[in-house]
């Protein structure tokens, strides 16, 4: 009887212990929970697609509720959310201008050479593995093996004959693309842009010859072109400075590659 | 002193790895990893949890329960004291680094049933360790841990491209991979320390 008493005393005592140590600790270590992260959390879409440069909702309802962040920053809710978030936190929601993917490489199949055949795992990253980049002989070429597919939870990003394009009506965004792209050829462009440079190949104009039929020469005769000097070339590649471009178009008519875009016409028949 | 806490060290790490000698503490082991820096961060928690377990322990087994006849309690009081530090290792996460706490997630409260650290306090009263023996055992069993899930995750890594056949796809393949990284370690059990 002794020993039964003794243990349901000692386990007794040693749970009391242990729990008035645990309810100190919960003291010490109490984490506040701001009331206005639950609210912003729910407003949120919750794809916790990081869009916003946050990890995933949770990161950056906590990030708004401690005015680190704008309200502004979701993505994929847009401005709907930003003004619900904007009232939670009783602020101004501010304009945003709505940012799409661009995939800058138009090697497609036929038209970017091959470097090699290439039979392994359908994933970019291993293909990258062989000659650090994958078959297509441009280094700066869109594998086409679909990474930046598979990361889109939007269904925005399609592999066509064997270069990613983007949805421009489906984007949201998030940049889910961005981030898997292991050539870092996909940049988020404004929504209403009218042109775009569908080419990041660095290489000189001979190079990019040897490589490709329609990459950039880089032969200066959109930038003499435009009105407004815009589109620059730097680094071999011509570049548009969205905030300049007025969408004349200019730029895509003298372009000898026909690399620089314009817009919907290149979702459409792409 | 010196070569038999060695021993124990290298007996805990290598020769008798909690997970791929003595099969302690799989659940944890797939669980967690499939990221390097979660299964690092896991590794770390574990080994704390098991050192500071074995210390306080080997106190309340010593003091506690073999002067009061209680040996037979020892299950229990253990479970009662890992339950305590893994709480508090969980606190103390959630407040400091959030982001492994959530990467964590329910295998953190999970280390309560990690049999590996049952097994580490449980192992300390059947090998007759003293306090600095158990401390150490604890310790190194735990970094025994942290180099098994570390060495798996790095060996999950690669299995992302590896081309096998569509059957072994998710936890078919990891298990395979996982006894082929144990029957790696066999190759220890035959070393003899002094």
């Amino acid at each position: 009887m002794d020993n039964v008493l003794s243990a349901v005393l000692v386990l007794g005592i040693m749970g009391g212990v242990f729990g008035a140590v645990l309810a100190v600790a919960a003291r010490i270590f109490h984490v506040d929970q701001d009331e206005h992260i639950t609210l912003v959390r729910e407003a949120l879409p919750g794809a916790n697609c990081g869009g916003c440069g946050y990890p995933g909702c949770d990161g950056y309802a906590a990030a708004v509720a401690a005015g680190e962040a704008p309200p502004d920053k979701c993505v994929v809710g847009g401005l709907p959310v930003a003004a619900k978030v904007a009232e939670i936190m009783g602020i101004d929601a501010g304009a945003q201008e709505k940012m799409v993917a661009f995939v800058h490489c138009s090697g497609e199949e036929g038209v970017a050479k091959k470097f090699f055949d290439y039979t392994g795992p359908q994933d970019c990253v291993a293909a990258m593995r062989f000659g650090n980049q994958g078959p297509k002989a441009c280094q700066f070429s869109c594998i086409g093996l679909g990474n930046c597919a598979r990361a889109c939870q939007f269904d925005a990003m399609h592999v066509e004959n064997g270069a990613a394009v983007v949805d421009r009506e489906k984007c949201v965004g998030c940049q889910a693309c961005v981030a898997a792209c292991p050539k870092d050829i996909i940049k988020m462009v404004p929504y209403n842009q009218k042109v775009l440079v569908g080419c990041r190949s660095k290489d000189k104009g001979a190079q990019t010859r040897k490589v490709c039929d329609v990459g950039c020469i880089a032969c200066m005769r959109c930038q003499k072109e435009c009105p407004v000097g815009a589109i620059v070339v730097k680094d071999n590649l011509a570049q548009i400075d969205y905030d300049k471009c007025i969408g004349c178009g200019k730029c895509a008519e003298v372009c000898p590659r026909k690399i620089i875009h314009p817009q919907k016409i290149y979702v459409q028949t792409r | 002193m010196f070569t038999s806490l060695l021993s124990i060290s290298l007996g805990a790490i290598l020769i008798n790895n909690f997970i791929f000698a003595q099969f302690l503490g799989i659940c944890p082991f797939l669980g967690v990893s499939s990221k390097m820096d979660t299964a690092f961060g896991m590794g770390i928690a574990v080994t704390f949890v098991m050192g500071l377990s074995s210390a306080i322990c080997w106190v309340i087994n010593e003091y506690i329960l073999m002067n009061l006849g209680l040996a037979y309690m020892q299950t229990l009081a253990f479970i009662l004291v890992i339950a305590v530090l893994v709480q508090l290792v969980e606190m103390f996460l959630k407040k400091s680094v959030p982001s492994l706490y959530t990467a964590l997630g329910i295998y953190l409260p999970l280390i309560t049933t990690n049999c590996a650290v049952l097994g580490v306090v449980l192992l300390n009263v059947q090998e007759d360790y003293n306090f600095i023996e158990s401390v150490v055992y604890g310790i190194t069993g735990g970094l025994g841990f942290l180099v098994a899930i570390a060495l798996f995750a790095s060996v999950r890594d690669r299995l992302q491209f590896a081309d096998y056949p569509k059957a072994f796809e998710g936890f078919a393949i990891s298990l395979v991979s996982a006894g082929l990284l144990a029957l790696a370690f066999m190759g220890f059990s035959g070393m003899q320390i002094w």
